[in-house]
């Protein structure tokens, strides 16, 4: 435990020059295409952008269950070439093994690495109690909440001390209420474990709160359309999210993301008809604006 | 974590909040009190047991007055022997080592037969499920082979194995082999990508994966497997005992029929019933006991 709380920051995620195609029936299809992102030890980078724009493939190609087609990618000068403990990931869909406990799921990782079994145990306990689900070891998966289930998901991924953390809209399924406090849980966890994260998210202002810096991708094929650094200082709270900082960098977000999505969701709806006919979209649906 | 407060999920304070209640409140609850939630908590298990019991006397009732007024109503109950009749040679049966032997006969096919499926076809549709080459290899000759029913193995059995009980035990081991292989595939099949991948970035090796992620997940199919196969093992060791049987029970039911002793065709039917159902709770059983994240 302590080896893990007190190493020094590293996890220095490169991804130069990547694209990504997926083969089908009609050819190639392009999900990512030069694009270059890169996260500094100890810092909490996240990547927003329209629907299929191609975050999940890059964090997959981060992860190592993708290769990419052209491009490298590489935590801490060494290359990624397949899935490895050194980078933890949550998923959105929970995926955790239902047949073992809370506990048992996050030993896991510790007994791949072949810790014996009482070791294992006693960390596992630590770590529960840091997310405040020491009362659930013993129970199955099945029997939590959403929320519950995926504060099991980032301890499993924190348990081994990974280099990095790859969450893919791992609050994506939980309501508001949760989601907040999960934001919460998440920022702890990695101010105390000093390891960088990757965080893809389609909410604007979990990606504010959240991160050091924000990357906001172009509709398929998706490149990096624009990087945003996030000043607010630390600790955030959640009062900050009525700041005018905070809204200053939403409004910013929010018109990259509408003008991606808008070509995201249809070619032939474009940008400059929407303007002709003067109609804010915000807070319509494209249907009552057609 | 500095402000321990927020960081607290909201459901976890149920826990918290029951270990802080003031302790004088526990007076334990009479024993009245105890048999009534008993009793509410397990209302519509009770209800199942009773109808079942008044189901299982209503059909006894049937059958018993079908057989004592010799009915003929499209179906002859003129030579069907009586509840009452039944129950008299059963009596008689318990005693009667020969009966016993039959059944422990039939018992020892089923294991050994049944046995051999389980350890053949669970590991085989397990490999088939990883190993594409594997299932490529296999999988036409298993769905060539797996439509033909094993009764209409049993001439072929018994030119392939030297002796009427290895023939047997074949035809048995066939019946519920493909059933247990193709369950076993289908759970292969379906195990979720998401935590092979789960698996794969917590650092797990192919072996790994394979025990820890494949086979639990396969578990509940599986089952399901071994019980349509128990089932089906019934069903062809019955056959085949009454084809080229000299022991075991449905030899037992063929020779009472051959020798006009009507009841103990009865007797054999109720109790090849019997077995089966007790070895399919059994399978049920052993699913719970290796499935506890399944209990309800
Ligand atoms: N296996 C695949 N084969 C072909 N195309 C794929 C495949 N997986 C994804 N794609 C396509 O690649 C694009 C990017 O997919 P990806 O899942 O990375 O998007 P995303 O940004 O994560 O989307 P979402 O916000 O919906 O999660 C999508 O348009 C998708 O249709
Ligand atoms: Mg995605």
């Amino acid at each position: 435990m302590n080896e893990i709380l007190t190493k020094a920051p590293q996890g220095h995620i490169d991804v130069r020059n990547f694209s990504l195609s997926y083969d089908s029936i009609e050819g190639p299809v392009e999900a990512v295409t030069d694009t270059q992102i890169h996260v500094k030890p100890g810092e909490f980078v996240s990547i927003v952008g329209p629907s299929g724009c191609g975050k999940s493939t890059l964090l997959n190609a981060v992860a190592g269950f993708l290769k990419p087609t052209t491009g490298i990618v590489t935590v801490d000068g060494e290359r990624v070439n397949g899935p490895s403990a050194e980078r933890g990931m949550v998923f959105q869909q929970y995926s955790l093994f239902p047949w073992k406990t809370v506990r048992e799921n996050v030993e896991f990782g510790l007994k791949m690495r072949g810790m014996p079994r009482s070791q294992r145990e006693r960390a596992a306990r630590t770590l529960l109690g840091l997310a405040g689900l020491e009362a659930f070891e013993k129970h199955y998966p099945e029997k939590l909440s959403g929320g519950m289930k995926q504060r099991v998901g980032i301890v499993r991924a924190l348990a081994t001390g990974p280099k990095v953390l790859l969450l893919d809209e791992p609050f994506g399924a939980l309501d508001a209420q949760t989601r907040v406090i999960m934001q919460q849980i998440l920022t702890n966890m990695w101010q105390r474990l000093k390891i960088s994260v990757l965080f893809v998210t389609h909410d604007i202002d979990e990606a504010i709160f959240l991160s050091d810096r924000v990357y906001c991708m172009t509709a398929r094929p998706g490149s990096i359309k624009a990087e945003i650094p996030i000043p607010l200082e630390r600790p955030r709270q959640q009062s900050m999210m009525m700041s005018s900082e905070f809204l200053a960098l939403r409004r910013g977000l929010m018109s990259l993301i509408r003008e991606e999505s808008l070509k995201a969701m249809g070619g032939e709806l474009n940008d400059m008809g929407l303007q002709g006919l003067n109609i804010e979209l915000h807070g319509h649906s494209l249907a009552d604006v057609i | 974590m500095s402000s321990p407060a927020l960081v607290r999920h909201p459901e976890d304070s149920m826990p918290a909040i029951a270990e802080a209640a003031p302790a004088p409140a526990v007076t334990p609850p009479s024993f009245g009190t105890v048999a009534l939630r008993w009793y509410r908590l397990n209302r519509g298990g009770l209800r199942a047991i009773a109808i079942g019991i008044i189901s299982l006397l209503a059909f006894l009732l049937v059958w018993h007055l079908l057989t004592t007024y010799r009915v003929v109503f499209f179906v002859r109950f003129t030579n069907v022997p009586s509840p009452l009749a039944v129950y008299a040679s059963f009596t008689k049966a318990i005693h009667d080592p020969k009966f016993l032997l039959h059944i422990a006969l039939s018992c020892r096919r089923i294991i050994f037969g049944f046995s051999l499926a389980a350890i053949v076809g669970v590991p085989l549709g397990l490999i088939m499920g990883r190993f594409k080459l594997v299932h490529e290899i296999v999988f036409p000759v298993a769905e060539v082979l797996r439509p033909i029913p094993a009764i209409a193995w049993v001439p072929m059995a018994i030119m392939l194995w030297p002796t009427n009980e290895q023939s047997i035990v074949f035809i048995t081991f066939l019946g519920s082999f493909f059933p247990i292989l193709i369950n076993t595939l289908h759970g292969m099949s379906l195990v979720d990508p998401v935590l092979v991948r789960a698996a794969q970035c917590l650092g797990a090796r192919e072996r790994s994966i394979f025990r820890e992620v494949y086979f639990p997940a396969s578990l509940p199919h599986i089952f399901t497997g071994l019980t349509v196969g128990m089932g089906v093992a019934w069903v062809s060791l019955i056959a085949a005992e009454m084809i080229s049987g000299q022991y075991g029970i449905g030899y037992f039911t063929w020779e009472a029929y051959s020798l006009v002793q009507y009841a103990d065709i009865a007797l054999g039917m109720i109790a090849i019933g019997v077995l089966g159902l007790g070895s399919s709770l059994l399978i049920r059983g052993a699913g719970q006991l290796v499935m506890p994240w399944r209990l309800k």
